[in-house]
């Protein structure tokens, strides 16, 4: 079989794969959607700390904005926001489907554009740093965010916001958020992957390369670094839309803006994998979530000791992760045609 | 807002806000100092520092119940952390000395997050405070009360500061940290083991830390999971004052503490953390903006 019939073949089994999925393993329905919330994660992670070389821990900032955005748009179409929070779940919210429906899209429409706009004012606030300083502004941008909305009493403070309830029954929810989350997954690898052969991709890269010397050759590069960080925040506010409404309840803490952990994690989801990489972060994001569920449910009280052990062992010894690894130690797997590439045929 | 009028017909209170941010920010200059220490000679920025602190205080704490006096805590905090940050470095973080910054700063996020639930197996998730039986003054009719274990505090750090300074001018191995973290290999080529100097460097950050946890734990509490909160402080704290500027260091911290005092009155006590971690952002975003001006950035 030819090289291109041997990748259609590939996407076809995958997709096959992810429709068949929840129907093959009907108990691990949720598992697998927040796989492919992980993956999201995880690929809109690498667009900048991968390709572009700028590591943020604050991504989760604008996950946190698409959980709230969408889940209080659905529930501030239909009725008075500021009444429902202050409830504090005392009342729950049961609209009628097409009101729903309504509010679902619109919400999940309002979250990434919620998002980019959020990713727009810090980019131009934060994007002139550079190194560590950015990684630790984003660190504490996470968490800055989480209790920043633990403390707005419109959004329901420190005790968070119930999501309204799916009319319908509960398999039909969870199948709609799978397929839902399947689709923006698959979207976003999709959409990464031709953006990484544009030129707007080797613009990335040349940032991440040598920023100074990028700069020197006329691009501007904040402006760049704006942009892919822009395109990040638009699919996580996305992720961050469904999360709500798969979680079904959002605290400000350990849902929207869980900067400690989830913010990390898709840091070390995308290392994991093999981070600049388009494959590297969905392996990663597959190989970290169920290590971690493993973790949760077999070591329970050690968990963190173990993730902490894991994280350092990740990075100590496999820094470009499990595909550099991969291609470091069995480079001809990577290598299509090394000996028959043009460049090497031109050499004496 | 109410308290803020509250403040302005009340000028006593003021003052209190004052004296304890000062005396707490005495307190936080230690951990911003050890954080400044390894940044400068290792070019590793420690995402643990906070943990290295609450386990100061854990130590400090088992000190206490034991029936010595809270005081000595703060020795034993330091000896025990100088041989934990020790542990770390040999273990993992001589690895990762003369590699990317991001990589040190996941592998101590991965310290740091192990750290935090081992002291939360070992000492229970409970709100911890070490009682240091000392009184309390009153001024201004009761209107400001000042813990005497504040005062004890912020002396104890000034007296480290000052044995921090004298050790790092005079003694051999300070010579050596200083002479590492302008050129290692230039250290190196000099004689110097800068593996050694490293070890030690950690391990004087750890102790450092300890010995700020054991305050921390008599004038505050303390609790397995609060350790980022340290980190982020420490770190504004180096920022603002630059590297290798203890009198910067100093003056930020107790900065931090007041600012950090009159924020929790006026805008309400739970509001303090946010504010210390927007306030991180926003610093950045300034000096930043500051340079941009000047085609210049932070790095």
């Amino acid at each position: 079989m030819s090289a291109l019939g041997n990748k259609t073949a590939i996407r076809i089994a995958i997709l096959a794969l992810a429709i068949v999925a929840p129907f093959a393993l009907p108990a691990f329905q949720v598992e697998l959607t927040f796989l492919w919330i992980m993956i999201v994660f995880a690929l809109s992670w690498d667009i900048m700390g991968g390709q572009a070389g700028y590591n943020s821990f604050g991504n989760i900032a604008f996950f946190g904005i698409g959980v709230y955005a969408a889940a209080i748009l659905q529930i501030g179409l239909f009725h008075d926001v500021a009444a429902y929070t202050a409830a504090a779940g005392g009342e729950t919210l049961t609209l009628t489907p097409p009101q729903y429906f309504i509010g679902l899209f619109a919400g999940l429409a309002a979250a990434p554009v919620l998002a980019i706009a959020a990713a727009v004012v810090l980019g131009v606030a934060l994007l002139g740093l550079r190194g560590h300083y950015f990684a630790i502004a984003t660190l504490g941008l996470g968490i800055a965010a989480g209790e920043l909305a633990a403390g707005w009493a419109w959004l329901g403070g420190s005790s968070g916001v119930q999501v309204p309830v799916y009319p319908g029954s509960l398999a039909s929810q969870r199948l709609l958020f799978y397929f839902l989350s399947a689709a923006l997954g698959i979207a976003t690898f999709t959409i990464l992957r031709r953006l990484y052969a544009t030129r707007f991709g080797l613009v990335l890269n040349a940032i991440r390369d040598d920023e100074d010397k990028a700069e020197a050759l006329g691009l501007r590069t904040t402006r760049y670094k704006i942009v892919a960080w822009c395109i990040a925040a638009g699919f996580l506010g996305l992720a961050g839309g469904l999360m709500g409404h798969i979680i079904g309840f959002i605290d400000p803490r350990e849902v929207a803006f869980a900067g400690a952990t989830f913010g990390v994690w898709m840091v070390l989801m995308a290392i994991l994998g093999g981070k600049g990489t388009i494959w590297g972060p969905v392996i990663g994001a597959a190989i970290f979530h169920v290590t971690r569920e493993l973790f949760w449910t077999y070591l329970f009280g050690w968990q963190n000791v173990a993730l902490g052990l894991l994280i350092i062992v990740v990075v100590v010894f496999f820094p470009t992760g499990l595909l550099g690894w991969v291609r470091q130690r069995y480079p001809k797997l990577f290598a299509l045609n090394l000996a028959a590439s043009p460049a090497d045929r031109a050499r004496p | 807002m109410d308290n803020l009028t509250l403040l302005f017909q009340a000028p006593p209170l003021a003052l209190q806000l004052f004296v304890d941010g000062f005396l707490i920010g005495a307190v936080f200059a230690l951990a911003a100092y050890g954080m400044a220490l390894v940044w400068g000679v290792m070019n590793i920025i420690n995402i643990c520092q906070g943990e290295f602190v609450l386990l100061g205080g854990y130590v400090a704490l088992q000190t206490a119940r034991s029936g010595l006096h809270p005081l000595l805590g703060v020795p034993a905090a330091a000896i025990v952390l100088f041989a934990v940050g020790w542990l770390c470095y040999r273990a993992v973080v001589y690895r990762i000395v003369e590699r990317d910054l991001f990589i040190s700063l996941l592998a101590t996020f991965g310290i740091a997050i192990l750290l935090s639930q081992l002291m939360n197996n070992i000492f229970s998730a409970n709100l911890e405070t070490v009682d240091a039986h000392l009184g309390t003054w009153f001024l201004f009719d009761g209107l400001v009360t000042i813990s005497q274990i504040k005062v004890v505090a912020c002396a104890v750090t000034l007296v480290i500061a000052a044995a921090l300074v004298l050790f790092m001018r005079r003694s051999r191995l300070g010579q050596a940290i200083r002479a590492t973290a302008q050129n290692p290999r230039a250290a190196r080529i000099l004689g110097i083991d800068t593996d050694r100097v490293y070890a030690m460097t950690y391990g004087l950050n750890a102790a450092i830390c300890g010995a700020s946890g054991a305050l921390v734990a008599m004038i505050w509490v303390i609790q397995p999971f609060g350790g980022l909160i340290y980190t982020v402080r420490s770190f504004m704290i180096v920022i603002l004052a630059g590297l290798g500027n203890l009198p910067g260091v100093i003056l930020a911290a107790l900065g931090l503490g007041v600012a950090e005092q009159f924020v929790g009155f006026i805008l309400g006590a739970q509001s303090q953390i946010a504010f210390v971690f927007s306030a991180l952002v926003v610093i950045l975003a300034f000096r930043s903006w500051r340079l941009r001006r000047h085609r210049r950035y932070l790095a």
